[in-house]
């Protein structure tokens, strides 16, 4: 019971305060996991993470999912991943009620405006720091050149572009 | 409904490999293109509300979605969806932890998905900025931000208190010197 407490507070932790998602969650679950609670080692950690990037979701989430399951079974599991969404559905709905109040306010449009194309320059980085490991040789170039040609001018469905390129992947690799 | 959405979030939670960004191009899809539930310009504001909230942006920009969508009951819907795939995966592999990382077959094809995860982020940024209203000073803003994510490794959440503040201050004084044109 105690350890279920402790997890659902660590996980709520995590997911109240790791902003940027990702890879900026990482270094606040590995001190709670690893060197607060010692609920797992180092070389577990990076496990789990090799795990979460190859299965879909968050990696936060996977890692709530996997050690909350470790540390106590279905329960823990099911505990730990309810605890690190459960900030990002308070704030969330917050902000929502908070623009719907405010929607006419010129604020609320500056604010945007200026996030907007910051917003855009982040992603550019998303797509540069993920090329930085997924771009192994020039089959991986080509490939990802054919996804882009066939989702941005043929309308793949993304979902369907996935597919192909794992199935490609068996056969080029 | 509700089901529909279900479904669709559920693909969406199933589908999008490498977290975070990697997530955006397939919501995009989903609920832009496909189903339109959300306008396209409407979807950048969500993700940049999504990216300025803590937790993970998928999860953020699934819950404000379903918000949109249809309210109270959509938000948990939406988060439900997105969340039970991974959650249903991880399990069985925490359960029967079999040797899922030293699997050839798993490799290849992870070999393969993540160029394609980085093409999926492109056509994302090329279908927003097709229908963006961007004018040159925020392709310069935008692009500057790539730079200075990428070189020197700033947390993102400085860039954005940035982008605010200047959008602020530049509108504001903008709207003082010329009180009945304070659009761009």
């Amino acid at each position: 019971m105690i350890v279920l407490v402790q997890l659902f507070i660590s996980f709520f932790k995590i997911g109240a305060f790791s902003f940027g998602g990702g890879y900026a969650m990482l270094p606040l679950l590995e001190k709670e996991l690893v060197q607060k609670h010692q609920w797992i080692t180092t070389a577990d950690f990076i496990d789990i993470l090799a795990i979460s990037e190859m299965t879909p979701g968050s990696i936060a989430i996977n890692s709530a999912t996997f050690l909350g399951y470790n540390v106590a079974g279905i329960l823990g599991g099911a505990i730990a991943t309810i605890a690190v969404v459960l900030p990002s559905f308070i704030v969330i709905t917050l902000i929502f009620r908070f623009i719907n109040k405010f929607k006419n306010s010129p604020y609320v449009d500056w604010i945007f405006r200026g996030i907007r194309p910051i917003i855009m320059g982040l992603i550019g980085a998303a797509a540069i720091t993920v090329g930085k490991t997924s771009f192994i040789d020039f089959k991986a170039v080509l490939l990802a050149l054919l996804v882009f040609y066939l989702v941005s001018f043929k309308k793949l469905n993304a979902i369907l572009g996935i597919v192909l390129a794992g199935a490609l992947g068996i056969i080029l690799y | 409904m509700l089901w529909n959405m279900f479904v669709t979030f559920f693909k969406i939670g199933a589908f999008t490999f490498g977290g975070g960004f990697a997530m955006i191009p397939i919501i995009q899809q989903e609920v832009v293109t496909n189903n339109n539930w959300i306008k396209d310009e409407d979807f950048i504001d969500i993700i940049s509300i999504a990216q300025s909230s803590p937790g993970p942006i998928a999860i953020n920009s699934s819950i404000y979605v379903g918000y949109k969508i249809k309210g109270f009951p959509g938000a948990v819907i939406a988060t439900l969806g997105t969340v039970l795939p991974s959650f249903i995966i991880i399990l069985l592999i925490a359960i029967f932890f079999f040797e899922f990382n030293d699997n050839v077959i798993v490799q290849k094809i992870f070999l393969g998905v993540r160029p394609a995860v980085v093409a999926l982020i492109l056509s994302a940024i090329y279908s927003l900025l097709r229908k963006s209203y961007f004018n040159r000073a925020h392709y310069l803003i935008a692009l500057a931000t790539t730079l200075v994510i990428v070189i020197f490794d700033i947390n993102p959440i400085y860039m954005i208190i940035l982008g605010i503040i200047i959008s602020v201050i530049y509108n504001k004084y903008k709207r003082s010197r010329s009180f009945d044109d304070f659009d761009e």
